[in-house]
C-alpha cells in the first residue's frame, strides 16, 4: 500500500508539478534533507518535529537573512575594531597601525586627565536633553498642520520638507557659516534675557543655547516631521468621527486617539533626532573626538587614534543611556496607561 | 421732484431692511458659528491660528532660502552696495552660468541622479523586507538583534571612518556606485537602521487579524508580505525612498572618501564620479586656492556659491514638489475596525 502511494507521488510530481515546484520537491526530499508532514529529517537520522514556533522563527530570520549578512559583512567589524583600539595607544607608522596595549588607560585619561573632554561631553548632554523634546514638540506640530485641509497643501509640504534636504548636505554648514540660521532678532528681546538672568547658570546656560539654536533645532525637525506625517495620514479618519459623536473635542481626540496611534513613530523619531544630532559634523563632541583624530599620537594618552575611539565609545554609551532614557518615559507612560 | 423723494424713500427702506436682516443674523449662535465653525475645525478661529502657525514656521524656513536665492542673483556690484540688501538690482544669470558651465552641469546632475537612485531603491526593498521580519515574527535573539542595529546606528561615522575605509578598499568597492548600492541591500546603507526603524513600527500598525485571515486562505509567507503588508505601508514607502535618496544625493562626507575624491586644489583632466554637493564643493575649493584670503575675488564669489548650492538642491524640491501627492489622503484599505 505505502509503496503504491509512493508510485503515484513520483509519477505525479515527475510529470505533472511545475518546474519551480520540482525544484522545491527536490530540495526538500533528498539525503540530506527530508521534511514530512510533521518532522524535518537530517542526514536521515536526526528529527526535527516542526512546529508553529519553529516555523515562524525560521520565516522571520529568513526575512532578516540579509541584514544579518550585511551587519556581518558591513557593519560588525569597524564598529568592534574601534572598541578594540580604545585599549590601545595607536601609533601610525606609515600605512601601518602600530598598536601599544594600555588597558583601561585611556578611559582613565579621558576622565582624569583631559581637561575639555567632560565639560564639552557634560554641556552638550544637557543641551541635547533640551532639544530632544523641543525638535519632536514642533515636529508633531507641523505634521498635524500639513495634515490638515489647508488650501496650498503641496506648496506648504514641499516648504516643510526644505528642512531634509538642507540639514542633510553641505549647504546647512554654508548657511550657518554665513549667519543665516540664527533669527538676529531672537537677541534682542530683553524679556528672555531678563528670564536667563533670574534662574540658576546651571538651566540658563542650556537654555540659551537653546533660544541661540532654535532655528538649528527647526532645521533638525525636518525627517521627524515627514515620519510622523506619515503615521498621522494612517490614522483611520472614522475613529475620529466616532469620538466627535460621542462628545468628544478635537483637544481629547488628540490626547487619546492622535498620540496613542503614533507612539511608536514618535520613539523612531527620537532616536532619530538624538543620532542626527549627534552625529552631525559640527556638533561641538564630534570636533573635538575629530580634533583628537588626527593629532598625532604621543606617548601622551589625550591624544591619537586609540583616545578618540575610547572618547568615541564614552560618547556613544552616553548616547544610548540617553535614547534609553527617553523610550523608556514612552513606554512606562504607555504602561501606566493599560 | 416727487418721483425723486420717493426714490430715496424706497432706497432707504431697503437700506434698513438689510440692516435689520444682518442685525438679525449677527446673534450669538451665528457669531460663534463664524468663528469656531460646525466642529471647532472648520471655524475662522481654528484657520487663523493654523495659517498663521504655517506662515510664521515657514517662515523660518523659507528664511535661509531666500537669502540663497537673493544673494545668488546679485551682481558684484549689488554685494558691495551698502543700499542693495534684498532686491538685487537686476537679475544677474551670470553666476548661475558660470557654476553651469564649470560643473558641466546635465552630465554631473546625470551621474548624480544615479548615485542617489539605485541606493535609495535598494535600501527602500531591503529596508521593507528586514522591517517586516522584526515586525511580525518572533524569532529567539530578536532584541539582541535589534539592540546591534541601533548600537550600530549611534556610532558617529565619523569615529569608525579609518577602520571603514580599509574594509572597503579590501573588498575593492571605493570608487562606484557599487560602494553604495551593495550595503543599501544589505541593510547597512547611510541611516539604514532607522528606514528599518520606520518600517518596524509600521508594520506593527498593520491589525493582526488581516494577515491571520489572509493566512487561513492559504497565503504564504511571502504572500502576506508583498499582497497585505506593503500595500499598507505606502506612506512609509514613500518616505523611506524619499528619505534614502536625499541622503544619497546630498551626503558629502562619507560619499566623499567612498569615492576617492580629496579636496583638489588644482583642476585634474579626468572626470571622477561624484555627487553633485561634492562637485560644488570641489570646484569653489579650486576657485578658492587661485585667489588667497581676503582678495576682493574671494569676497565675491559668494553669490556664485549660492547660486551653486541652490543648483544642487534644484532636483531635490522639483521631486518632493511631485512625490508628495502620493501622500494619500488617507490609507482606510484595512476593511478591519474596532482594534
Amino acid at each position: 500500500m505505502k509503496n503504491l502511494l509512493a508510485t503515484i507521488g513520483r509519477f505525479y510530481y515527475q510529470t505533472y508539478l511545475p518546474f519551480k515546484d520540482k525544484v522545491i520537491y527536490r530540495l526538500t526530499h533528498n539525503r540530506l534533507l527530508r521534511s514530512t508532514h510533521t518532522d524535518l529529517v537530517i542526514f536521515g537520522k536526526i528529527n526535527v518535529a516542526i512546529t508553529n514556533r519553529r516555523r515562524e522563527s525560521v520565516v522571520g530570520l529568513a526575512f532578516i537573512l540579509l541584514w544579518i549578512i550585511g551587519y556581518l559583512v558591513f557593519a560588525l567589524y569597524p564598529v568592534f575594531y574601534t572598541l578594540y583600539l580604545s585599549f590601545f595607544n595607536v601609533f601610525l607608522d606609515g600605512r601601518a597601525l602600530r598598536l601599544e596595549f594600555v588597558g583601561i588607560g585611556n578611559y582613565q585619561a579621558a576622565f582624569l586627565q583631559d581637561p575639555y573632554f567632560v565639560d564639552v561631553l557634560v554641556n552638550y548632554t544637557l543641551e541635547l536633553i533640551l532639544n530632544v523634546p523641543v525638535t519632536i514638540v514642533f515636529a508633531l506640530i507641523i505634521a498635524m498642520l500639513i495634515n490638515q485641509n489647508v488650501r496650498g497643501r503641496g506648496v506648504w509640504r514641499t516648504i516643510f520638507f526644505l528642512p531634509v534636504i538642507i540639514s542633510s548636505g553641505p549647504v546647512i554648514a554654508e548657511l550657518m557659516n554665513q549667519g543665516a540660521t540664527t533669527l538676529p532678532s531672537i537677541a534682542n528681546y530683553t524679556f528672555i534675557d531678563m528670564i536667563l538672568n533670574n534662574i540658576g547658570t546651571f538651566l540658563s546656560n542650556p537654555l540659551q543655547a537653546l533660544f541661540e539654536q532654535i532655528l538649528l533645532v527647526l532645521w533638525f525637525a525636518g525627517i521627524q516631521i515627514l515620519i510622523l506625517l506619515a503615521g498621522l495620514q494612517k490614522i483611520d479618519k472614522s475613529i475620529y468621527e466616532a469620538a466627535q459623536i460621542d462628545g468628544a473635542s478635537p483637544w481629547e481626540s488628540f490626547w487619546k486617539i492622535t498620540l496613542p496611534s503614533i507612539m511608536p513613530l514618535i520613539a523612531v523619531s527620537i532616536i532619530y533626532t538624538v543620532v542626527s544630532m549627534s552625529v552631525f559634523s559640527l556638533n561641538a563632541v564630534v570636533v573635538y573626538i575629530r580634533h583628537t583624530m588626527y593629532g598625532l599620537a604621543t606617548s601622551d594618552l589625550t591624544t591619537g587614534y586609540g583616545y578618540s575611539a575610547t572618547m568615541a565609545w564614552i560618547y556613544f554609551l552616553v548616547m544610548a543611556i540617553i535614547i534609553g532614557i527617553f523610550i523608556g518615559i514612552i513606554s512606562l507612560r504607555g504602561r501606566l496607561k493599560q | 421732484m416727487k418721483h425723486f423723494l420717493t426714490r430715496i424713500r424706497a432706497f432707504l427702506v431697503a437700506a434698513k431692511n438689510t440692516v435689520t436682516r444682518c442685525v438679525k443674523t449677527l446673534t450669538k449662535d451665528n457669531v460663534k458659528h463664524f468663528l469656531f465653525g460646525m466642529k471647532m475645525t472648520d471655524g475662522f478661529v481654528y484657520k487663523f491660528v493654523i495659517h498663521a502657525l504655517l506662515i510664521s514656521l515657514g517662515y523660518i524656513y523659507l528664511y535661509p532660502v531666500f537669502y540663497m536665492v537673493i544673494t545668488s542673483f546679485m551682481s558684484m556690484s549689488d554685494l558691495v552696495s551698502a543700499n542693495v540688501r534684498w532686491i538685487p538690482s537686476s537679475l544677474n544669470w551670470d553666476n548661475y552660468r558660470l557654476v553651469w558651465e564649470a560643473i558641466n552641469y546635465p552630465r554631473a546632475l546625470r551621474e548624480a541622479l544615479m548615485l542617489a537612485f539605485f541606493p535609495a531603491l535598494a535600501a527602500t526593498v531591503s529596508s521593507a523586507l528586514i522591517g517586516y521580519g522584526f515586525a511580525k515574527y518572533r524569532f529567539p535573539f530578536k532584541r539582541t538583534l535589534m539592540v546591534l542595529m541601533i548600537l550600530t546606528f549611534i556610532v558617529p561615522p565619523q569615529i569608525t571612518m579609518i577602520p571603514t575605509f580599509r574594509m572597503y578598499a579590501n573588498y575593492g568597492l571605493l570608487g562606484s556606485v557599487r560602494a553604495f548600492i551593495y550595503p543599501a541591500i544589505l541593510g547597512q546603507g547611510f541611516n539604514g537602521a532607522i528606514y528599518i526603524l520606520i518600517f518596524y513600527s509600521f508594520f506593527r500598525m498593520i491589525p493582526k487579524s488581516l494577515e491571520e485571515s489572509a493566512q487561513l486562505d492559504g497565503a504564504s509567507p511571502w504572500q502576506v508580505f508583498t499582497k497585505i503588508a506593503v500595500p499598507l505601508a505606502v506612506p512609509a514607502i514613500i518616505i523611506v525612498f524619499l528619505f534614502s535618496f536625499v541622503w544619497y544625493y546630498n551626503e558629502t562626507y562619507v560619499s566623499g572618501i567612498f569615492l576617492g575624491y580629496r579636496v583638489s586644489t588644482e583642476p585634474t583632466g579626468d572626470w571622477l564620479l561624484m555627487t553633485l554637493p561634492l562637485r560644488v564643493e570641489q570646484f569653489f575649493a579650486q576657485y578658492d586656492a587661485l585667489f588667497p584670503v581676503g582678495s576682493p575675488a574671494r569676497e565675491l564669489i559668494q553669490s556664485s556659491r549660492m547660486a551653486g548650492n541652490l543648483l544642487a538642491i534644484l532636483p531635490l524640491l522639483v521631486l518632493y514638489f511631485f512625490t508628495q501627492r502620493f501622500f494619500v489622503e488617507s490609507i482606510d484599505k484595512t476593511g478591519i475596525t474596532g482594534e
